[in-house]
């Protein structure tokens, strides 16, 4: 297919999108590993000292850090587990015959298109508020004593919302996938003496995994950097409890003034995204081969 | 090969299958009324909310409060500047690496992907103080860049999975018809892959709108766009029910009927390219 | 005029070509005819300008084109998936080209409806590609060449996706075509039936290397080797090793199916294994022991059941002989 003709060209085409992405991986990455070496008070502006890695030593050791790190990795988890498997039941549901297809899927995509601050400030004020949120009133109707949601469970409430916002697209390619499972085959199978369980099992989640993995990969992609959802409703409290690592940089750097310790949360919570990148490339490198 | 199935069957199926979408979309559908009612009404029961009467006051209030226009304007430009330039960048790198891939070309679409990966907070500080000193805080310019930069390797890894469908021969036969490179891409490859890069635009306008960690930091007003809007909403006037849902109704409209009206690319551009 | 001088292609430490030397005369219909994977469609791209050669020279009436883009080449190409343009009518598919050199819309009307009469597009000028059938985006993508009037025409096994009536009926369109254009062709195929029936001239290609020359009757009298024997010709030629051969002073001796007659007082005996009834021909699968199987080609009305005994005998004078090298003795 190629020529050197076509190859030079390929290259002078490339490089636009290749160096942009390099610039900005380098630029600020590079900068924030320079800051993080640094005692710097954005307060206190040209009075920067080289400390080394006082900086990490003082992040890593605040109480507040290793409860943000469980916290991340509760929320990616948590939500992975709603959506994946409330996905792959929905999507099982929505791929039977029933009336009014079209419009249930336009329902279900509904929450993908809303924006994280509405979502958090709708779900904090409109359901979870233990006074006039719906469940409130629900409860009151069931004469049970209304549950603070964002003050007990904050952790939990988070990834409910999250989870909901997120829950289309697991449904949706799932879905996708579903749908352009071979008849023939499962026809085949049903010919073999194959009964509905075992077609599930040996034909439908194998042909699922590769979709799953897709899932996964692109939902741990935005889940380890959930923000406004925590800045709208909890602001990572109380306390720690709903802090996660980008919270933590944010309210160390950016409200604390403390550039220094915000940038090695920065860097750390970037080995962290590499380390669960490594991971999942590995995983998608296999699946998405073939 | 179709078989018929039982009548009964299929209502149990449409019975769930319809809870279990108005369940999904009960909180748009229930802001949605909310922002009808007024602030007395909307803190009242469900069933209270319901049977009250109906107003536009509260969007009237928004109108009054803050101004609408501006930030819905503001997440269009933000949003469609943004995608367009990603894909004018994109489109020859995703040609570049569908139809003359080298031994490298599945490690740089890794790569790119993996800058996906990186998370912003771990630029966040270099990013806000070359903001300030290069005055781009609160600017539309500067923020359309970082949008750019953010959804490209999605926009690549999107043009490369639909481009990959094409076969290589139409493009050689282009080329045999004595097409130089630049109408090749314009004219043989651009129009054919056009259901993919709608679905590639879309998703990526959608996801440039909702993004909601750049644009809550690096704008204050000016450039303020929708999240921004909203996000002036939490506190105290969070409470103020009626104002937030129509204000929230206002945000995530144009969105919404956006992605209703092109459901279908829509679909396609949402499994990214990788299902299907 | 195409003349190719130790053209070499090799893909990373694979020679796919090891070099090659060819001319191709004017108004020549030119088959280049293999197993798959014997390079014959890598050295039609290489002429094509497709791909890059790894060393020799190609050269278009007398310029050296090595190292020309496709474009500058002056050559049209119908590929094996017709390659049309999908987005486009057939009108545009067909003006594409004109389009691409910057001719005068008035000039590319006129060339596209006459191409369009030649091959009976009228009617679909403002059809897309997808509404056609295979045989007419077939004549879509000759459409396409010939407007441009090419230097040279390429074929990429260009009737492999049609069906087998329609593949004669196209078969015998472009051999039409050819006689009334009298422009260079240089068609790529598999099949031995297409380049027998088309060809002024076949190349017949093994492994990257060419295995004879000729015209088809020169390929299927005298092939010059085992290879070429045992390709050209349908059903295939028999080929008889062993003590046989041996009394014809060769290693192998080579006899056509037409060339052995059914006769009682034959030297070789054999039992009919399989007899399959053409109507016009009947072909027999003989199990002639230490001979070997040997196909027959016996009258359509010649009735024989798996099991008979019968008597062969060879016609006298069209008996190959082979050598222990492969090729043709004298």
């Amino acid at each position: 297919m190629a020529t050197a003709h076509s190859r030079t060209a390929a290259r002078l085409m490339l490089s636009p999108a290749v160096i942009l992405l390099l610039l900005w991986m380098i630029v600020p990455l590079g900068m924030t590993l320079y800051f993080s070496t640094l005692r710097y008070n954005l307060l206190m502006p040209g009075m920067e000292t080289f400390v080394g890695f006082e900086n990490y030593y003082y992040f890593v050791n605040q109480p507040a850090f290793w409860a943000a790190l469980s916290n991340t990795l509760i929320l990616v988890l948590g939500v992975l587990c709603i959506t994946v498997v409330g996905g792959i039941l929905l999507a099982l549901l929505m791929d039977q015959p029933f009336w009014g297809q079209g419009i249930v899927r336009v329902l279900v995509i509904a929450p993908f298109f809303v924006m994280p601050t509405v979502s958090a400030l709708v779900w904090k004020n409109m359901f979870m508020n233990p006074v006039n949120g719906i469940f409130a009133h629900i409860a009151k109707a069931l004469g049970l004593p209304p549950f603070d949601f964002l003050s007990h469970a904050p952790l939990a409430s988070i990834i409910l919302i999250v989870a909901w916002q997120w829950l289309p697209f697991a449904t949706l390619i799932l879905l996708t996938a579903l749908q352009s499972l071979d008849r023939e085959q499962q026809e085949a199978a049903e010919m073999d003496g194959a009964n509905g369980f075992q077609r599930f099992f040996y034909l439908t989640v194998p042909h699922l995994t590769r979709s799953i993995t897709v899932v996964i990969l692109i939902q741990t992609i935005f889940l380890l950097s959930v923000f406004a959802e925590i800045l709208v409703t909890t602001n990572g409290g109380p306390g720690t409890a709903s802090t996660n690592l980008t919270y933590l940089v944010y309210a160390q750097s950016l409200l604390n003034y403390d550039v220094g310790g915000g940038s090695a949360g920065g860097i750390i919570a970037v080995i962290l995204a590499n380390i669960v990148a490594i991971f999942l490339m590995r995983m998608i490198g296999k699946n998405l081969e073939a | 090969m179709a078989r018929k199935v039982s009548n009964t069957r299929k209502a149990v199926v449409t019975a769930a299958a319809w809870t279990m979408g108005f369940l999904i979309f009960f909180p748009i559908l229930w802001i949605i009324i909310l922002g009808f009612k007024s602030e007395g009404d909307a803190i009242k029961t469900p069933l209270q909310v319901l049977f009250s009467d109906w107003t536009l006051q509260s969007y009237h209030d928004v109108q009054e409060r803050s101004n609408y226009g501006r930030h819905f304007w503001n997440s269009v430009i933000l949003s469609v500047g943004s995608t367009l330039i990603a894909l004018a960048i994109a489109i020859p790198a995703a040609w570049s690496m569908a139809f003359v891939p080298g031994r490298r070309t599945k490690d740089l679409l890794m790569w790119m992907l993996s800058t996906k990966m990186m998370p912003a907070v771990g630029v966040l500080v270099p990013m806000y103080l070359l903001f300030r000193d290069f005055g781009l805080l609160d600017s539309r310019i500067g923020l359309v860049a970082v949008l750019t930069l953010i959804n490209l390797p999605i926009v690549v890894w999107m043009l490369y999975t639909y481009f990959k469908e094409i076969p290589g021969e139409i493009l050689e036969a282009a080329r045999m018809d004595g097409a130089s490179l630049r109408s090749e891409i314009l004219y043989v490859l651009t129009p054919m892959a056009v259901p993919g890069i709608a679905s590639t635009l879309l998703l990526n306008i959608i996801l440039a709108w909702n993004e909601a960690f750049w644009t809550l930091q690096l704008t204050t007003s000016q450039a303020a766009p929708l999240t921004q809007f909203i996000a002036s909403y939490s506190s105290p006037e969070g409470l103020f029910y009626a104002k937030l849902s129509a204000a929230s109704t206002m945000a995530i409209a144009p969105i919404l009927i956006l992605g209703w009206f092109s459901q279908k690319q829509l679909v396609r551009g949402l499994t990214f390219g990788a299902v299907k | 005029m195409i003349t190719l001088t130790q053209v070499r292609k090799s893909f990373g430490e694979v020679d796919v070509i090891p070099g090659i030397d060819l001319a191709i005369e004017d108004g020549e219909f030119v088959v280049f005819v293999g197993p798959s994977g014997c390079g014959k469609s890598t050295l039609l791209r290489l002429i094509a300008g497709l791909e890059d050669t790894s060393g020799g020279i190609i050269s278009i009436d007398g310029v050296d084109a090595t190292d020309l883009p496709p474009a500058k080449r002056r050559l049209a190409m119908v590929f094996q998936s017709y390659a049309l343009y999908p987005h486009m009518s057939v009108r545009k598919n067909i003006a594409f080209p004109l389009k691409m050199a910057g001719m005068d819309p008035a000039e590319q009307e006129r060339r596209v409806n006459h191409a369009a009469k030649i091959l009976n597009l009228g009617n679909y000028l403002d059809r897309r590609p997808g509404q056609l059938s295979g045989g007419q985006r077939q004549r879509v993508a000759i459409g396409r060449a010939i407007v441009r009037e090419p230097t040279a025409f390429l074929f990429d096994e260009p009737l492999s996706n049609l069906d087998a009536a329609l593949r004669v009926s196209m078969r015998q369109e472009i051999s039409e075509l050819h006689q009334s254009l009298k422009t260079t062709m240089i068609y790529v195929t598999h099949d031995q039936v297409e380049a027998m029936t088309m060809a002024d001239k076949i190349v017949v290609l093994n492994a990257g290397r060419i295995e004879q020359v000729g015209s088809p009757m020169e390929l299927y009298r005298s092939p010059a080797n085992l290879f070429v024997a045992g390709f050209i010709g349908s059903p295939k030629m028999n080929l008889i090793e062993g003590p046989e051969a041996a009394k014809h002073a060769a290693t192998t001796i080579g006899i056509r199916p037409e060339h052995i007659d059914i006769s009682a007082d034959g030297p070789w005996e054999g039992v009919v294994g399989l007899s399959e009834h053409l109507g016009s021909d009947t072909f027999l699968k003989v199990n002639a022991g230490p001979l070997g199987t040997l196909t027959v080609r016996a009258g359509g009305e010649v009735m024989m059941h798996p099991g008979d005994t019968v008597r062969m005998a060879p016609q006298p004078g069209k008996l190959l002989r082979f050598g222990a090298d492969g090729k043709a003795m004298a």
